[in-house]
């Protein structure tokens, strides 16, 4: 009995602890956007196309993510399945800060041919934790 | 005594069931005639975590060193990729990529790739070796959406995770098993 409480607990506190992660980025980003982040523009950007000089075809976070980000994607050009990055249907999505970043320059890099700004990130970030009402 | 063969008996089995990966192990597996690793599976963590979200992590024993590390020092364009890593990833990454390399691994596999791989070469699927062992394989086998590509080793090579690419183990989506 007792261990159980304490395997219940322990999950308590790493449920806190993913949301620390995101979190905390966010309220980093805030100290230089000096802005409030919108979960609608995060939205939109999600999904806007963006052309490359080299010919590629055009990318946008949806290409490999899906524009449902309570689904799973599948990666553009290997084709392996991307957990959903939505807590609702991934609980410990975006649960690590260096990795946050990590794919932030990643992908921002992929999609947009430069990192993305801190507003673009925040927005991003609250998007893909809140979500958008339909 | 009919006790004590059953029991070396399940000893045994268990021995050859369990997933131990020594240097010694696969080649009394081969000789035992089960499936067997015969290339080192992968077991670093920070190399799972860092380059197993995209696609399978390919076994270092798979290139040889010099050719891992014009790909750890090409991470900004990786096969049209951006993968960049920070600058201590990069390092701890190489280190265990060398280390197990194709020209400094002991498994058959491994020495096949060195033997049959140039410094130059960024891709698996560019050594001589890897060529003649896929070079029956029909172009629209690999076209087929569940593979899409030679690169893509887990689509036919179902235990290739475990360093096990022996032709009993290759199902072809929508062909089956393969035999040369």
């Amino acid at each position: 009995m007792k261990n159980w409480l304490v395997i219940v607990l322990l999950c308590g506190v790493s449920t806190v602890w993913a949301a620390d992660a995101a979190q905390s980025r966010l309220s980093e980003y805030t100290k230089t956007a000096k802005q409030t982040f919108s979960a609608e523009r995060g939205k939109a950007f999600w999904t806007q196309n963006h052309s490359h000089n080299s010919g590629v075809k055009q990318r946008s976070c949806a290409s490999c993510h899906g524009e449902d980000v309570s689904k799973s994607g599948k990666h553009a050009s290997t084709g392996k399945l991307i957990k959903p990055l939505s807590r609702n249907t991934n609980p410990v999505s975006l649960s690590d800060e260096k990795n946050i970043e990590k794919w932030f320059t990643r992908n921002c890099k992929w999609t947009l041919d430069r990192e993305c700004s801190v507003l673009e990130k925040g927005d991003v970030l609250t998007f893909l934790l809140t979500g958008v009402e339909k | 005594m009919k006790k004590l063969v059953i029991l070396a008996a399940a000893f045994t089995m268990l021995a050859i069931s369990m997933n131990s990966y020594s240097d010694d192990d696969h080649k009394w597996k081969k000789w035992l005639g089960v499936s067997a690793s015969d290339i080192r599976p992968v077991n670093n963590a920070l190399y799972k975590q860092e380059c197993a979200s995209c696609h399978m992590a390919f076994q270092p024993g798979l290139l040889p060193s010099a050719s891992w590390k014009l790909v750890m020092n090409g991470l900004g364009d990786h096969f049209g990729e951006n993968a960049e890593l920070n600058a201590e990833d990069v390092t701890a990454i190489l280190d265990y990529l060398q280390e197990n390399a194709a020209d400094r691994s002991s498994f058959g596999r491994s020495a096949a790739f060195a033997r049959n791989s140039n410094e130059q070469q960024l891709r698996i699927t560019e050594s001589r070796y890897f060529v003649r062992k896929h070079d029956e394989i029909p172009q629209r086998f690999i076209k087929d959406e569940r593979i899409g590509s030679l690169s893509n080793c887990v689509a036919c090579h179902v235990s290739a995770e475990k360093g096990i690419y022996d032709e009993h183990d290759v199902r072809i989506p929508g062909v089956g098993p393969w035999e040369d």
